[in-house]
């Protein structure tokens, strides 16, 4: 006789950085259904692009994800450059390295973030302070290039905002160099150690065939076996001028998964070093002044995986249509299939191993407890912030 | 032969309209009933992959933009139906052919109104439980 019990996992759950129902139906220990529930993070950005001009349009879907906030802008930008003729025909060579250079660094911090977490959900939490320890210095690199750790401004419609210096360079160098024994560390510690695997394989599977029924993307698809990977198929900035790999595996399951975002960095941190290499000098911005009527569409490997933006222009300073599509949507609908028919003591790391985008956008106020007298607002950090980022840059930090 | 090629030869007579903007943008345009068997067509014979669907609101009338990737040759592959009928639009979904659609096709429901025929599941999949009936955020009103 069977006996269903509901279990819920959120919208607001100690696990979750962001807010997600997922509603289990178990037997004893086996989940047999499960229904997902999102939206708590509806905000309307589709609507409201359609009220800004289009370079306003470049900051407000930075602010989609704080993780993947170089996908988004880069995947407008390049629908808006797919009206006017094609990134490769609009945008100075430097702003291409540029642009890649920085969508790399946003896939070491995103992979080594998900590491962390992952580690966190099944209670290795050696992992997660490891992570993230190795994910600072490539956050302080974008302070030093773009002026922020997060949201880092820096593609524009036919080119970039800032230019990479000179001076930046072999900090950049160093900061891979040392990456390098970090990445090693991890491939030992995670992918040889037979606690993980007897942890992680075969559980939370997704098998080729559902991954193609579902359209997943990204590293939930590769790690299903499915050769898929935007910037080899439809390459954007230098990615076909390089010569890299994309990382497959078969098994599906959370460990696939892992291994693919390990291996993945390797790649990453290869792809910049020959950017830093190849760059040419010159022009970083084509000083576009008009979006003529059309359609288009630009896409990126984000670190989740293909994120789609489909923008129509009618001449004005606006897009009349603005279409997102983050590859969360398409990977998290999948946990339908990869977390049913396994334990409840699986669903946690398998509902986050398709690295659910979470938004680290937290705002800080700093009370005194007598008085409840506000210290530290907003402004006092911008303020210190901008200080921190002088420091870098005159290198006296 | 090419994969436009083959939609072309398939769909001979029944496309409207055929624009290739690039050499990985193509985008042509059929008459709303034939979406299913377009779909289905692309999806599961040809093997593209289902990117998403786009809904919006123009003059003229409803209109879905359906793009399909080929990861084969970077191309993405986009049929566009109208539904010239704003006050009730309604189509067939394709939900039942592929899971894929299941998601977008309730956005599209609960932000344009569109009426998905056959859709398993539609219901609210962003919105709000409070969000009024019969409102829908993404209609624009093109007579003021």
């Amino acid at each position: 006789m069977s006996h269903k019990v509901i279990i819920p996992i959120g919208p607001y759950h100690p696990l979750q950085e962001e807010p997600e129902f997922f509603r289990l139906y178990t037997e004893g220990e086996k989940v047999v259904d499960i229904d997902i529930v999102i939206g708590y993070m509806h905000r309307g950005i589709e609507e409201l692009a359609e009220h800004k001009h289009f370079d306003q349009v470049a900051f407000l879907v930075e602010r989609i994800c704080g993780i993947c906030s170089s996908s988004h802008p880069y995947a407008f930008v390049l629908a808006v450059e797919d009206i006017m003729g094609g990134e490769q025909n609009v945008v100075p060579e430097r702003a291409l390295y540029i642009r890649t250079i920085v969508d790399e660094l946003q896939r070491l911090h995103s992979h080594l973030l998900w590491l962390g977490l992952a580690g966190h959900f099944i209670g290795y939490n050696t992992v997660w302070m490891w992570a993230w320890k190795y994910r600072e210095p490539i956050l302080e690199v974008f302070e030093m290039i773009c002026g922020n750790r997060n949201h880092y401004a820096m593609s524009k419609i036919g080119g970039v905002r800032r230019d990479i210096r000179d001076m930046d360079i072999p900090v950049l160098k160093k900061t891979m160099d040392d990456l390098v024994p970090a990445v090693d560390m991890f491939k030992g510690a995670v992918m040889d150690d037979p606690v993980i695997q007897a942890r992680l394989k075969g559980i939370g599977v997704l098998t080729r065939e559902q991954a193609i029924e579902w359209a997943v993307v990204g590293p939930t698809a590769r790690a299903s076996g499915v050769n898929i990977d935007i910037r080899r198929d439809d390459p954007y900035g230098v990615f076909d001028k390089i010569d890299w790999n994309v990382i497959v595996e078969k098994d599906g399951d959370v460990f696939a998964k892992t291994k693919v975002r390990i291996l993945e960095m390797y790649e990453s941190i290869n792809i910049i070093r020959q950017c830093l290499s190849k760059m040419p000098k010159g022009e970083i911005d084509a000083n576009i002044k008009d979006v003529p009527p059309g359609e288009g569409i630009g896409r990126v490997e984000a670190p989740r995986g293909e994120c789609f933006h489909y923008v129509k222009s009618d001449g004005t300073n606006r897009p009349i249509r603005h279409k997102i599509r983050a590859p969360s949507y398409m990977n998290v609908a999948s946990n339908k299939v990869a977390a049913v028919g396994g334990t409840i003591s699986d669903a946690a790391i398998t509902l986050a191993a398709v690295d659910p985008c979470y938004c680290c956008t937290e705002r800080l106020i700093v009370l005194d407890k007598a008085t409840d007298k506000k210290l530290m607002n907003g402004w006092d950090l911008i303020r210190l912030s901008q200080e921190k980022t002088k420091k870098m840059q005159e290198g006296r930090l | 032969m090419s994969v436009t090629e083959k939609i072309k030869e398939r769909f001979e007579g029944r496309i409207t309209d055929w624009h290739e903007h690039s050499a990985r943008r193509a985008y042509f345009s059929i008459k709303p009933p034939d979406i299913k068997e377009v779909a289905n067509f692309l999806f599961k014979e040809l093997g593209l992959r289902f990117a998403i669907a786009t809904g919006q609101d123009t003059p003229q009338g409803i209109e879905i933009l359906y793009h399909f990737s080929d990861d084969k040759t970077g191309q993405i592959i986009s049929a566009r139906v109208l539904i010239e009928d704003k006050k009730k639009p309604q189509i067939d979904s394709i939900a039942p052919l592929f899971v894929a659609a299941e998601w977008i096709e309730r956005e599209m429901w609960e932000l344009l109104g569109i009426n998905f025929i056959g859709h398993p599941n539609l219901k609210r999949l962003l919105l709000a439980d409070e969000w009024p009936e019969g409102k829908y955020p993404l209609r624009h009103n093109h007579e003021s």
